[in-house]
């Protein structure tokens, strides 16, 4: 066995356990979190302060009756809450946790992680189409939609980190930044806007409030995974988190300088980046109202797209001014 | 009242019509809409007939909450009616034991001691304040989500309302049906030092309301599903009878508590809230301008309750055989929903010939199939939030 397999078979294990359990305790996290902007307390039965509460919701989530409804397609049902998943930890693969912690660290990292991110809509739409329910078709209509508009400013807004540093791996994107400024700081007119698009488009392709039309359950009872139960459903919430938990990782690469910081070692600040980017998702998920579909459409192409333009615009202009 | 008499009954084209010549081939996506539906505020179905994401047509159904209540009404002595119809807005009970009991007294002809009638008026704007709080934590669920920051406004909400609900524990023993009011007056009295638990009860919900103003009315998502939204012109409205916010939020000045005033309201000022508009963003602007004007009515009255008895201490000694002379009696009253109506019709004996209750939430849920058209889904989950329907009500 050559020595690129073993290492990309061990940091896979290590990174694919690593981040679900990051899940399981994002999972307490959050319900705290929530729970304190509430005048709640959370979970606190299950273990210490609660921190057991995402096992015992696994726990239950694996004793429910796994129900195919009659008329629902159901090779694609069952094919697709395992894809959801897949797509959402395939992204992890790249994302670099510090110079020497990252599974794969391929020269077009970027461009993968776009591609893979672009794959997380098949799921959801599979489900909605073959779930034989109109409200989870509604729900996939919803996410096809939403998905593939504010894909092109999440690629509008990975693009200014890429023509910055000039590379698509995300390894030296990082690099650049420690040898030079993080891009939100400078320029800051160029990077902070673009940090600002890619962290709301990937809201809305993480599907989270304001952006969580396909599953808006005040509207569509729960969307897409309207008549998934048991772990099948667990695997769609949980492909949720990792996915929001990936973003922010690779928010925090492209833009806050990933490993970079002073006193600490570089895992620990991009832990730390991670989990500010992860919390800030929360907030805004416990504290705003959502969009209405075309409201949502309205933001990404009247607003977000043109700005991802003239950021690219600029960021190519910056390079050439000042190489 | 002017607005009222001017009203002239036109003949509009059933919106249920159009749908043929809208959808020859009938290719529209029928959605049944609950009853079993996180936002239909209790057991509602709407048909809705989609293109797309647009509602083209809606039809409600109502009824999965019938519980013949006004039937069972009708085997019911009438001291023994009061606790049954709490159950019919269970969002403002109080309400509704008034409007049951005040028609009970105006068949009777008995008069309310004044302390009883200040009382009520109490109970009346403390309920509208809990109950315009519970509805603005459930319309921002319906905007919102059950994960999400709906969620957190409406916990918010019910920690206000918790305070109002322990101001009607403090003086009845319940905290959501009373049973306190009956005929002649009311049960309980008001406990020695409640008037300074319900200014401080106020001086927290006060300032928290100035919140909710900011985390609603200056919210730039919450205008972007609101305005324009469900816009209902005040005609219409007033041929389907709908009353309450909802009206005045089409910019007509009605309120039966300063145009028929009953309980105490003919000895204060109370000033109504209207709105332009009609749409969703008005009808929240009138509700939270009502809270803000019952805090202040409540804040005013709350001194100065009249000494002495609290019930007439009529008819006789035994109440459950209260007689009724024969005859008819309609009485309204306006509760957090617009005109709650009680008709009673008795023939003499101890038990009613036939109540019936006119429920404002009914009405409102009338001018569904007119002002969703046009609308998305979500659209249709906003409107049928602001409408503030009550299932209890609507479907007796």
């Amino acid at each position: 066995m050559s020595d690129g397999l073993l290492h990309g078979v061990v940091y896979s294990v290590l990174i694919v356990s690593v981040v679900l359990t990051a899940t399981a305790m994002a999972l307490w996290f959050e319900r705290k979190f929530a729970a304190r902007m509430q005048t709640r307390l959370g979970p606190t039965i299950v273990g210490p302060i609660g921190l057991l509460q995402p096992v015992a919701d696994l726990l239950k989530l694996l004793q429910k009756e796994d129900i195919v409804p009659d008329n629902a397609d159901a090779a694609i049902f069952n094919l697709v809450p395992p894809l959801a998943a897949l797509a959402a930890l395939g992204a992890a693969a790249v994302v670099p946790f510090s110079p020497s912690v990252v599974a794969s660290d391929l020269d077009v990292g970027v461009l993968y992680v776009l591609a893979i991110g672009a794959v997380t809509v098949l799921p959801i739409f599979g489900a909605g189409w073959s779930s034989n329910n109109k409200l989870a078709l509604l729900g996939g209509m919803r996410a096809v939609a939403q998905s593939i508009s504010y894909e092109v400013p999440l690629l509008l807004s990975a693009m200014v980190p890429v023509i910055l540093s000039g590379s698509l791996r995300l390894g030296t994107i990082v690099q650049m930044q420690a040898d030079h400024h993080w891009f939100v700081v400078w320029p800051f007119f160029i990077g902070l806007p673009a940090f600002g698009i890619f962290m709301l488009a990937m809201l809305a392709e993480a599907n989270r409030i304001p952006f969580d039309i396909p599953e808006a359950e005040s509207e569509l009872v729960a969307g897409v995974t309207t008549e998934y139960t048991g772990m099948k459903f667990a695997l769609f919430y949980m492909a949720e988190y990792v996915h929001t938990i990936v973003a922010s990782a690779v928010g925090a690469a492209l833009f806050l300088g990933g490993w970079d910081g002073p006193f600490f070692p570089g895992l620990h600040w991009m832990v730390l980046k991670t989990l500010l980017l992860f919390t800030a998702v929360y907030w805004v998920r416990w504290s705003l109202l959502r969009f209405r579909s075309d409201q949502l459409m309205g933001l990404c192409w009247k607003w977000l797209v043109p700005m991802g333009v003239l950021l690219v615009g600029a960021a190519a202009t910056w390079v050439v001014v000042f190489p | 009242m002017t607005a009222l008499q001017t009203v002239q009954i036109t003949r509009r084209v059933d919106p249920h019509l159009s749908i043929d010549r809208y959808d020859p081939e009938g290719e529209l996506m029928l959605l049944h809409f609950g009853p079993q539906h996180p936002s239909t505020h209790g057991v509602f179905r709407m048909d809705l007939y989609l293109d797309g994401e647009k509602v083209v047509k809606v039809i409600p159904h109502v009824g999965y909450l019938h519980r013949a209540v006004e039937k069972l009404c009708e085997t019911l002595a009438y001291v023994q009616i009061t606790p049954i119809v709490d159950k019919n807005d269970y969002v403002a009970p109080m309400t509704n034991e008034q409007a049951l009991n005040m028609a009970f007294e105006a068949a009777l002809k008995l008069e309310v001691p004044r302390r009883a009638r200040w009382m009520r008026t109490l109970f009346a704007e403390l309920q509208r304040i809990a109950s315009h709080l519970l509805w603005l934590g459930t319309f921002a669920l319906d905007l919102g989500g059950a994960l999400g920051g709906g969620s957190t406004v409406f916990i918010h909400c019910f920690r206000e309302r918790e305070l109002v609900l322990d101001l009607f524990e403090e003086v009845t023993g319940a905290r959501f049906h009373y049973n306190t009011h009956t005929i002649g007056g009311n049960r309980h009295d008001l406990p020695a030092g409640w008037s300074a638990k319900v200014h401080a009860a106020l001086d927290v919900i006060g300032p928290r309301l100035d919140e909710y103003e900011a985390m609603t009315l200056e919210n730039r998502i919450f205008l972007d599903r609101t305005v324009g939204v469900g816009k209902l012109d005040a005609e219409l409205a007033l041929e389907l009878g709908i009353t309450g916010p909802i009206l005045r939020a089409c910019g007509v000045d009605h309120d039966l508590r300063r145009d028929a005033p009953f309980h105490a309201y003919d000895e204060v000022k109370v000033n109504v809230v209207t709105a332009q508009g009609g749409d969703c963003l008005a009808r929240a602007q009138v509700r939270l301008g009502e809270m803000r004007e019952s805090v202040r009515l409540v804040r005013q009255m709350v001194d100065g309750v009249p000494e002495g008895s609290i019930n007439s201490g009529k008819p006789v000694k035994l109440p459950v055989q209260t007689k009724i002379p024969p005859g008819q009696v309609y009485v309204a009253i306006e509760t957090p929903r617009g005109e709650l109506g009680t008709y009673l019709v008795s023939d003499g004996t101890q038990f009613p010939y036939r109540l019936k209750i006119r429920p404002p939430s009914l009405h409102a849920l009338s001018a569904l199939p007119y002002i969703v058209p046009g609308g998305t889904v979500s659209d249709a989950v906003a409107i049928l939030g602001s409408l503030d329907p009550i299932m209890g009500e609507v479907d007796r």
